[in-house]
This record gives structure tokens, C-alpha cells and sequence, in this order.
């Protein structure tokens, strides 16, 4: 039988699940706030903008490039950092309430504009043309252009020349790809450790290795082509006759760098972004040897800015502003330690011998191809999952390299078919 | 004597012999009541309501709603674009047979079921093992067995990290062991044949504790006097443990080995962060699997992700019915 006490507890209980509902219900919708009670067209307002770039903390050059535009346009930008990785889940969770910029990964953008998050330039006014077209072709899907370039960087080899010096190996002999294994050879017989990269089961990993892919003359789209095999084969000999470490299948870029620069490898495949270090540690660099001789094509890196879909469209003129000014000249690229996206702004940089975008970067990222480009766009990401897959399958000795392209191949036409 | 309405609690243990007690409480003032009972039944309704419902709100809010999301999820076809428009599309079980049919459900099945096993036996075994040492207090016992938490305390990141640092295949510590006694380097975390094992054996490490604490706390309920009757019986240590205490521990055995298997099936922080469930599928467990379908690849595939989330939420509901049952025959024995 209930008591007065008992009663008292129960009103008590009652009323603490009030308040405790009430909490849950006002706190859930304080995520992101977007959109500002002030008027966006007469100056002032605040923009959300949500960036890749958690290293970069708010006194870093890249945080202070916004403020300056934020600054220049008298509003205030609101800044948010998330993994690279999280970017699409992050946005597709925010799909109601999106920032007013995002910047993305390039390989998503195709993804994103086919989910319908992202508005076009002719949704919102953005102005494109003096953008480098072959970045830019990373963010046009069916004609119509998704977002700007922030800024482009690719790969290159880099070497140790004090390694290659002690094993006797001279770096104008590298031309190819049979010529750089024997110069790894040397450099293993001498003592030292040959080649990092990074060959990790992410889109990192088929970063890495499509320069030696394409290098080798395949394709995207069949990934079973005697070519192909002749890239995997490639790797997967490097990492059996130890010229490669094992450490290549858990490396991400960043790390498969800590391990060049303990000094003992001979060459590292590795993107522009770590020239300042290079040159701090006496590191040189050239272009990605194709199979039989030239330049292989490598992949263009680099973010995007998008500009999300907004229940209020008179937003989207600040945000393309704002993006204009992030993207005109090279503040925001050199922050980054990108090539700029324009002519203007690369020649500038290539001129100062910015790091990461001397001439040999911004000669090396124009001559680049982006990964979504031969009009793959959303196939990309099912065919670069394969590759990865397969390259781990691969180089762990899962499998042959020949069963594991074919069961890559036959993976891709079974998603995408 | 007014017949009051609130019944009377007898203390059955302590007894009441002369019924005193009762007539004293059944005849004071504050049990005096208006004589209206129908009402009084009717905020005893209303009490016991008001105290379910904090309960049943929280657990419809998140146990059951997520379920029912989870279950649509499952059913339809959701794309990227379905959290824009908010159509997906209803295609039944197609789901369920797409990743039945995937090459990798036996794999994961399997490994999910390795793991499981794997990490449950060792767990329980080396945790039972350190409660029974431990249940003889020696100076600083009470020190060691706080540092034996450790690895429980831990944030998961931090011990994935580490083991994954501690297993890499050209510079980490366990391989600089193995070379410098003579033997072989083991690719821990890259060769298909030991990935698995390299995250059966990280998970055990951080479930020792779990397993140490609940077993020391059953060891300490059972009562000196059935070891003193062993003892005086002429048994020995291993006799004593296995006839004697083994099974008084056996309902603290049952939960703390159901408790642990729900939580391994779950585990997917480990053997994310220490191998992505690579090489290939070799350490692809089905929670890892739900996760790379939804979020790990490249196009987000999040109704078969769901699909496989369910079968693990059903593989674990049966389990749990056995446990219920086990408890049933248990208390009607």
C-alpha cells in the first residue's frame, strides 16, 4: 500500500524524468548551429565551416587564412574539424541542419552530389573559371561543377641521397620501374632498407598505388588487365624479397614518412605536403617512374569546398564569397601545403619556392589526373575499396596476386552491375 | 481494533510470537485511513504507475526505438540520398539474402565465433585462476589486484594502440623479443594466419580483469566453513577447488561468462584500430563487417550493414535465452 512517503518518492521520480526528458530534448538539437538571426546580405551572420583538418588547431596559418576572409567579408566563420574519414558519415547525420561550407576528400564529391547534398554553381553563384581545369574535373559529375579545389597535391619519390650514396646507387639511373628495383636491390644488399609506402586497407592505400597502376598502363575499370597484375606483382615482389617492409600494409602516409625519416630507407613514395620536412632532413625528390620510362601519372589530392544545400538560399552568396576568397590567390593552399588551384596563385607559389608547391610540385600536380575522372565519379570509391582489398589480400600472401585482382574485378561488376 | 489496509509485514526470521507487534501496528494513529478503499486502490495504481513509467520511457527511448530503426533500416533500401529525401525504398529481405550470399558471412561467422570462444575461454580461465590466488591474502595482495585493473580502465584506444605498436611486424616490441631469443619474426598483425590471433590475444589481455573481479567477489561469498569441512574431510587443494568451489562459483561463473560473451560479440574498437579486420577478411568479425558495410568503404551501405547488425543482435538474444533457461532449471531444482 503506497504511503505518504512512497507517494512523495514517486512525484519526486516522476519529476526528475521531466526535467531529465526536457534536457535531452533542448540539448539535441545544439550540434551545429547554422544560420544566424541576422541578416547575411548586410554584412555580419555567422557561417559554419566544417574542415578536415583537426592538426590545425586555431593558431595555425590555415585557421588564420579564414579569419582573414572572415575579416575581409565582415562575418564570422565558425570552424569545426573532423577525421577525413568521417566527413560523408558526419554530413549524412547532419543532413538536415548542413554547415554552410564543407570541405571534402575529392574522391567524394561525386558521392555527396548524388546524395543530393551539395549544391551546384549555378545554385550558388560560384566562380570557377580560374581554376586549373584538371583539378577542378574532380567536382564536375554529369556537366555540372560541385565544389572548388582548395588546392592540389600528388606524389612523388622522394630518396635519401646519403643512403643511396653509401649503396652506390646513382638516382639518374632510376628511369624505371625494373631499374628502381635494382636500385633497391643495392640499396637492401648495403645494409639499409629499401622502399615505404603506404599500402594500408583505406583510400590511402590506393592513393599511393595508382601511380604505379596507371605508371603501368591499366585502367580503372578492369582491374584484371595484364597491366594491372603487372603493378601488383610489382609490390607484392618488393615486399617478399624484403625491399619493402611489412609495415607498408598498417602504414598510413604519415607514418610510412616517420619511417623514411629514421634515415635508414633508401626511397620513399610520399605527396607535397611533406617538402618542407624533406628539405629540413636533406631529402630529394622526383616524379613517380612510369613501368618503361617517363613520369607515371600520379592521383591529385586535396579537399574540396562544397558548398551544402541550405532551407535559407540567401546564404549561398556569403558562402560562395567566403569560398572565393579562401581559393583566389594562395593563402589557403600554402596553409595547407597545397598547390594553388589557379595559375596565378601556383606561379606565385612556384616563384616564392613555397613548401610543397616549388616548381617541381606545381609542374608535377598539372601534369596529375584526379581519381574520379574518365567519368567514374561514384564508382570510384566501390572500385578503390576492391583495389585496396586487393593489395592487402596481396602483399599479406593471402592470395596470389592474379586470383586477387580477379576477385576484385568480379567484386566491382557485382556492386556496380 | 479497526481492520486496517495496510498489510502487515511479519518478519518471518525474527518471528513475531505473540503477535504484539501486528496488533501495535495495525491500531496506531497513522494507519487510521477514511474509510474510502476503492480510491485508496486507485492511487496505489496511480503510484505504481508513475514508478514504471520513468523506466519503461527510458527503455523505449533507447532499447526499442533503435531496434524498430534498426530493423527498417534492414528492410529498405537506404541510400545516402535517403537522409535528404527520406524515400527508401521497402525490398523486404533482400538485405538478409545479399549478405548471406556474401563471401564473407561464413568468414566472419567463423572468425566471430573463434573470437568468441578464444577470448571467453582464456578470459575466464586466467581471471578464475588470479581469484583464487588472490583469495589468499598475502601483504600487498590488495595493490596487486589494483594494478591487475588496469588494462580494464583503460580507454580501448589507448590499448589498441599500444598492442597494435607493440605487434608491428618490423619495429615492435614483441617481434624484438621473439628475434632476440633466436626465433623467427611473427607478422602479428599483417600475415593472414596470425591477425586473428593478435586481436584474440589483445582482448583477452583487457578482459582479464573483468572476469578477475566478478569471480573474486563470488569467491568471497562462499563460506569458510565448507572449506573447513573439505579440509577436515582429508581433500586436497585441487579437490577442494574442483568439488567444492567450482561449484558454489557456478552462478557467478554463468553471469560473468554470458556478460562476457555479449560484450565480445560486440567488440569491434580492438580489431578496428589494431588490423581494420585485415588482412583481407582474416580478422573480419561480424560487428567489424557491419561497420566497414556502413562506414568503412567507400559508398555507405548501411541497410546491409544494419542486416548484419541484426544477426548479431538475434545471436546474442539466443544466447541470452539460454542463460534464462539455464536460470530457470536452476531455480526450480
Amino acid at each position: 500500500m503506497i504511503t505518504r512517503n512512497g507517494r512523495r518518492k514517486a512525484v519526486g521520480l516522476v519529476a526528475a524524468a521531466g526535467v531529465i526528458g526536457l534536457l535531452a530534448a533542448c540539448s539535441s538539437n545544439g550540434d551545429t548551429p547554422s544560420g544566424d538571426a541576422s541578416n547575411p546580405s548586410t554584412g555580419g551572420g555567422t557561417y559554419t565551416l566544417w574542415d578536415p583538418y583537426p592538426d590545425r588547431d586555431a593558431s595555425s596559418t590555415w585557421a588564420q587564412a579564414i579569419d582573414a576572409c572572415a575579416a575581409e567579408l565582415g562575418v564570422t566563420i565558425e570552424r569545426n574539424s573532423g577525421n577525413t574519414g568521417d566527413t560523408v558519415k558526419d554530413l549524412t547525420t547532419a543532413a538536415s541542419n548542413l554547415p554552410d561550407i564543407a570541405m571534402v576528400d575529392n574522391p567524394k564529391v561525386p558521392l555527396l552530389a548524388e546524395a543530393g547534398l551539395l549544391t551546384t554553381t549555378d545554385d550558388n553563384g560560384l566562380d570557377v573559371s580560374s581554376i586549373s581545369q584538371n583539378i577542378l574535373s574532380a567536382g564536375v559529375v554529369d556537366g555540372k561543377t560541385y565544389g572548388v579545389p582548395i588546392g592540389a597535391n600528388t606524389l612523388g619519390l622522394y630518396y635519401n641521397p646519403t643512403v643511396l650514396e653509401e649503396a652506390g646507387v646513382d638516382i639518374a639511373s632510376v628511369t624505371d620501374h625494373a631499374s628502381l628495383t635494382a636500385a633497391l636491390e643495392k640499396v637492401v644488399a648495403a645494409g639499409h632498407k629499401g622502399i615505404t609506402f603506404s599500402a594500408v586497407g583505406t583510400e590511402e592505400g590506393t592513393f599511393q598505388y595508382l601511380p604505379w597502376f596507371w605508371g603501368s598502363g591499366a585502367n580503372l575499370t578492369q582491374l584484371d588487365s595484364p597491366e594491372s597484375l603487372a603493378a601488383l606483382t610489382l609490390w607484392t615482389d618488393w615486399v617478399k624479397n624484403g625491399y619493402a617492409p611489412q609495415s607498408v600494409l598498417t602504414n598510413t602516409q604519415g607514418t610510412s614518412w616517420d619511417e623514411f625519416k629514421t634515415g635508414d630507407f633508401g626511397f620513399a613514395e610520399n605527396g607535397s605536403w611533406f617538402q618542407g620536412d624533406a628539405d629540413a632532413a636533406g631529402y630529394k625528390v622526383i616524379q613517380i617512374p612510369g613501368a618503361n620510362g617517363g613520369a607515371a601519372p600520379a592521383p591529385t589530392g586535396g579537399e574540396f569546398i562544397t558548398i551544402p544545400i541550405q532551407k535559407d538560399t540567401s546564404r549561398y552568396e556569403m558562402s560562395a564569397k567566403i569560398t572565393e576568397c579562401l581559393v583566389d590567390g594562395d593563402a589557403g593552399a600554402t596553409a595547407l601545403g597545397y598547390v594553388a588551384p589557379t595559375e596565378a596563385g601556383a606561379a606565385a607559389q612556384a616563384a616564392a619556392n613555397t613548401a610543397g608547391a616549388t616548381e617541381f610540385w606545381v609542374s608535377a600536380v598539372a601534369d596529375a589526373k584526379p581519381r574520379t575522372a574518365d567519368n567514374l565519379g561514384t564508382d570510384y570509391d566501390v572500385i578503390s575499396q576492391q583495389i585496396y582489398t586487393a593489395i592487402q589480400v596481396a602483399l599479406s600472401g593471402t592470395s596470389s596476386p592474379q586470383d586477387a585482382l580477379t576477385a576484385a574485378q568480379a567484386a566491382v561488376q557485382s556492386n556496380l552491375g | 481494533m479497526t481492520t486496517s489496509p495496510i498489510p502487515v509485514q511479519r518478519d518471518t526470521v525474527l518471528g513475531d510470537p505473540t503477535g504484539e507487534a501486528a496488533a501495535h501496528a495495525a491500531a496506531s494513529p497513522t494507519t487510521r485511513r477514511p474509510a474510502s478503499g476503492r480510491t485508496e486502490a486507485a492511487k496505489a495504481q496511480l503510484a505504481a504507475w508513475l514508478f514504471l513509467i520513468p523506466i519503461c520511457v527510458y527503455l523505449v527511448a533507447f532499447y526499442l526505438w533503435p531496434l524498430i530503426r534498426n530493423i527498417d533500416l534492414s528492410l529498405r533500401d537506404y541510400t545516402l540520398g535517403s537522409f535528404i529525401t527520406g524515400n527508401a525504398e521497402f525490398v523486404g529481405f533482400d538485405n538478409y539474402s545479399k549478405i548471406f550470399a556474401d563471401p564473407t558471412f561464413p568468414t566472419a561467422l567463423w572468425n566471430t565465433a573463434v573470437f568468441v570462444a578464444m577470448s571467453l575461454i582464456f578470459q575466464y580461465g586466467i581471471g578464475l585462476a588470479l581469484a583464487v590466488f588472490f583469495h589468499r591474502k598475502f601483504p600487498l595482495s590488495t595493490t596487486l589486484r589494483a594494478l591487475f585493473l588496469v588494462p580494464w580502465l583503460l580507454p580501448l584506444l589507448v590499448s589498441a594502440s599500444v598492442w597494435a605498436w607493440m605487434m608491428n611486424s618490423d619495429s615492435g616490441v614483441l617481434n624484438y623479443f621473439l628475434e632476440s631469443i633466436g626465433l623467427d619474426p611473427v607478422y602479428w598483425l599483417t600475415s593472414p594466419d596470425w591477425s586473428l590471433i593478435a586481436v584474440i590475444i589483445a582482448n583477452i589481455w583487457i578482459g582479464v580483469p573483468f572476469n578477475l573481479v566478478l569471480l573474486y567477489s563470488g569467491l568471497q561469498a562462499i563460506p569458510e566453513d565448507v572449506y573447513e569441512a573439505a579440509a577436515i574431510d582429508g581433500a586436497g587443494r585441487w579437490q577442494t577447488f574442483w568439488r567444492v568451489t567450482f561449484p558454489l562459483l557456478r552462478p557467478v561463473s554463468a553471469i560473468t561468462i554470458l556478460l562476457g560473451l555479449v560484450y565480445t560479440l560486440k567488440v569491434f574498437d580492438i580489431i578496428w584500430i589494431m588490423s581494420r579486420g585485415g588482412p583481407g577478411t582474416t580478422s573480419t568479425t561480424l560487428a567489424i563487417w557491419s561497420y566497414q558495410l556502413g562506414f568503412g568503404g567507400g559508398n555507405p551501405q548501411l541497410s546491409p550493414a544494419a542486416a548484419v547488425g541484426n544477426v548479431l543482435i538475434i545471436i546474442a538474444f539466443i544466447f541470452g535465452m539460454f542463460y534464462i533457461r539455464a536460470q530457470r532449471k536452476a531455480a526450480a531444482a
